[in-house]
């Protein structure tokens, strides 16, 4: 699936084209060879203690938790774990995590605010588990408390986008007083190959997708979603494991050394000023848009228009599903 | 050349679609006439067709109650988006084909007297996507539920977050869950009514955290795209997934409810879930509790005191200001 996702998309491109430039970075952040949560840890921490299982369903090996020591602070963990080659991707379900992860990273976060240990996160993730048990489990729940649970955790969180901030999935994990990511990582409200494969109508056009929704880590700091990007050595992240640890080591302690001067409640406050006032719109003074006919009318319209109707009665084996789903992904 | 009889099966011309919808369920032809009157459920499968966004406040508030807010919100293009088409021009189309500025219709209304804060999306728009207007339409629905307190009802119907807006919209989740945050530790109830459908971006925020979720019948709901699910996984789905009985059967909804019964299951809800006044609750009946009362707990006081006591003679008295703010909230209650 990796190699699927790796190779698919690529068109030729006029040399010294933007979306060049963004897909190679999007290829970057899939590198096999990228550093995941762990060997980050590994790299930067002078302990590591994994802690396991969500206590109600079972231990989603596609999220790592845990305490750690960094340069003698204490911190809580928690990171989305792809795997180094198919036989971990496909035990770590390709760093997908089901509901029981997000639980998991849940329960490792309450156990942080308890003991007063600030949290670092590690967000590196395609999106959440598409399959039906992460349905049946109740991923958007899960990952709606999960952004529930940070918004309001009383001690300080620093969240890092290490390699794909993919969606929901991963914003789950990713809300933070101090967003960062690393130089090669992305962050988009869906895959650009699902994005493309709706608004392009084939997956092929990937990498304009990309380019429009401006996913890379310096786009996103312009549009102030995250708040600092740390510079990748060399080729990229993979090429240098243990140089790319050590400055993203640099940047957090900086960070939770600031953030521990903050009292909780200014800090609080702070971080849920950032996520009310997130997002840009516009107000205009003028009534409304020229009012539809009747509402029976303009209903009768909207069916016609309805892509469902005129695919009536081709229901989907199984599940007597008449309508594709609309224009999403997973968010 | 024979005469031909008329006959009997239907052409397309007969039902011209200004007149009659076929249902996608069971293929009844409908008389519109008779489908609006209907509220649009299938008179033989009760299939739930769609609501815009004003025939879903006709349905569910008292007639006339309904006074709009912040119906100037506009999206911007904060990405400067361009795909086969750029997204203000998609924008501008949405909003000349459903008269709405976006996908969400946020105001003040009353359900049985009561007033609440309400928030509807409306599928025609763009595919109820959620970007930073509707976002910010729900967050200041809850807010002003906060500040009034009065009760949160936001009806969901919406393929997820708006692409177009790219991390803009993904941080939407996080914008209306951090004002449902808020909500939940005033104490001010909220009841989420899943439509069809209740997808991606909306299910994974506002839309699942209602301290109770509805879901009208046979509503499709889900987090990843059933196509993404099936395409991903190479795995069948099982019979119903993702519908409002499958979310039922799995304990993320509280009550599946056909849409003649919404109004009744809401009000009978709202009559236990009162915005909490800080007072400890003695599930005492009546609704002399109900409604903006920032001063509750003196009202009560004086509910209890004044009767006994009486005002003092000559006295201007607190006390009978107190219980005049009562009887006076009782009745708007
Ligand atoms: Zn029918």
């Amino acid at each position: 699936m990796v190699d699927r996702l790796l190779h698919r998309g690529r068109e030729a491109a006029a040399p010294g084209d933007p979306r060049d430039e963004v897909w190679r970075r999007v290829k970057l952040a899939r590198h096999l060879g990228r550093p995941r949560t762990l060997e980050l840890l590994g790299e930067m921490a002078d302990e590591v203690v994994e802690l396991h299982g969500d206590r109600g369903f079972g231990d989603d090996p596609a999220i790592v938790a845990g305490l750690a020591r960094i340069d003698g602070r204490r911190i809580a963990f928690v990171g989305q774990q792809k795997g180094a080659d198919t036989e971990e991707n496909v035990r770590r379900n390709f760093g997908m995590p089901h509901p029981e992860g997000y639980r998991k990273a849940m329960r490792v976060m309450e156990l942080a605010e308890r003991f007063g240990l600030p949290v670092v996160t590690f967000v590196d993730v395609p999106g959440a588990h598409p399959g039906p048990e992460s349905e049946e489990r109740g991923i958007a729940e899960a990952i709606a408390r999960s952004i529930g649970l940070m918004i309001r955790l009383r001690t300080p969180v620093v969240a890092v986008i290490t390699g794909e901030g993919g969606s929901g999935g991963a914003l789950a994990i990713a809300v933070g007083d101090v967003v960062l990511a690393l130089e090669n990582a992305v962050y988009s409200v869906i895959s650009p190959e699902g994005c493309a494969s709706i608004l392009w109508r084939t997956a092929d056009e990937a990498p304009a997708a990309a380019l429009a929704m401006r996913m890379s880590a310096s786009d996103q700091l312009a549009l102030g979603v995250i708040d600092g990007v740390v510079a990748e050595p060399g080729e990229g992240a993979h090429a240098d494991v243990r140089e790319t640890a050590r400055r993203l080591k640099s940047a957090i302690v900086t960070r939770l050394d600031q953030l521990a001067a903050v009292p909780l409640d200014e800090l609080l406050e702070a971080r849920y000023r950032r996520y009310r006032a997130i997002g840009p719109y516009t107000e205009v003074a003028a009534p409304a848009v020229a009012q539809p006919p009747s509402r029976g009318l303009t209903d009768r319209l909207r069916d016609l228009l309805d892509p469902g109707r005129w695919a009536a009665g081709v229901p989907l084996p199984g599940s007597s599903r008449r309508d594709e789903p609309p224009a999403h992904e997973d968010v | 050349m024979p005469i031909k009889l008329p006959s009997f099966r239907p052409r397309r011309d007969d039902y011209p679609p200004d007149l009659w919808t076929k249902c996608p369920s069971c293929g009844e032809m409908l008389f519109n006439k008779q489908l609006d009157k209907s509220d649009r459920v299938c008179p033989t499968c009760d299939h739930h067709f769609r609501l815009s966004a004003a025939a879903r406040l006709e349905l569910l508030l008292d007639p006339g109650t309904f006074e709009e807010r912040d119906a100037g919100l506009q999206s911007v293009d904060p990405l400067g988006f361009v795909d086969q088409k750029p997204y203000p021009d998609r924008v501008a189309a949405a909003q000349v084909a459903t008269g709405l500025r976006d996908a969400a219709v946020r105001g003040i209304g009353a359900i049985e007297g009561r007033p609440v804060s309400i928030c509807v999306m409306d599928f025609g728009f763009m595919g109820g996507s959620m970007g930073a207007v509707v976002g910010e339409k729900v967050a200041r629905a809850a807010e002003d539920a906060i500040a009034a307190r009065i009760p949160l009802i936001v009806v969901s119907a919406s393929g997820g977050a708006r692409m177009q807006e790219g991390t803009m919209a993904l941080m939407q989740l996080a914008k209306t869950i951090a004002v449902l945050e808020r909500r939940r530790a005033a104490r001010v109830p909220y009841l989420s009514l899943m439509t069809d459908p209740t997808t991606g971006g909306v299910f994974a925020s506002y839309a699942v955290l209602g301290d109770v979720n509805l879901a009208e019948p046979r509503a499709l709901i889900g987090f990843a795209g059933a196509r993404v699910s099936a395409g991903t996984i190479a795995q069948e789905l099982p019979p119903g997934f993702q519908r409002s009985e499958f979310l039922f059967d799995h304990g993320f909804i509280d009550r599946v409810v056909h849409r003649r019964d919404l109004r009744t299951e809401l009000v009978q809800l709202l009559r236990y879930l009162r915005p909490a006044d800080g007072s400890s609750g003695d599930g005492v009946e009546g609704d002399t509790r109900w409604g903006f009362r920032p001063m509750g707990f003196l009202s009560q006081l004086a509910d209890r005191v004044v009767p006994e006591i009486g005002p003092p003679p000559g006295s201007s008295g607190s006390e009978r200001s107190s219980e005049e703010r009562a009887s006076g909230e009782a009745k708007r209650g």
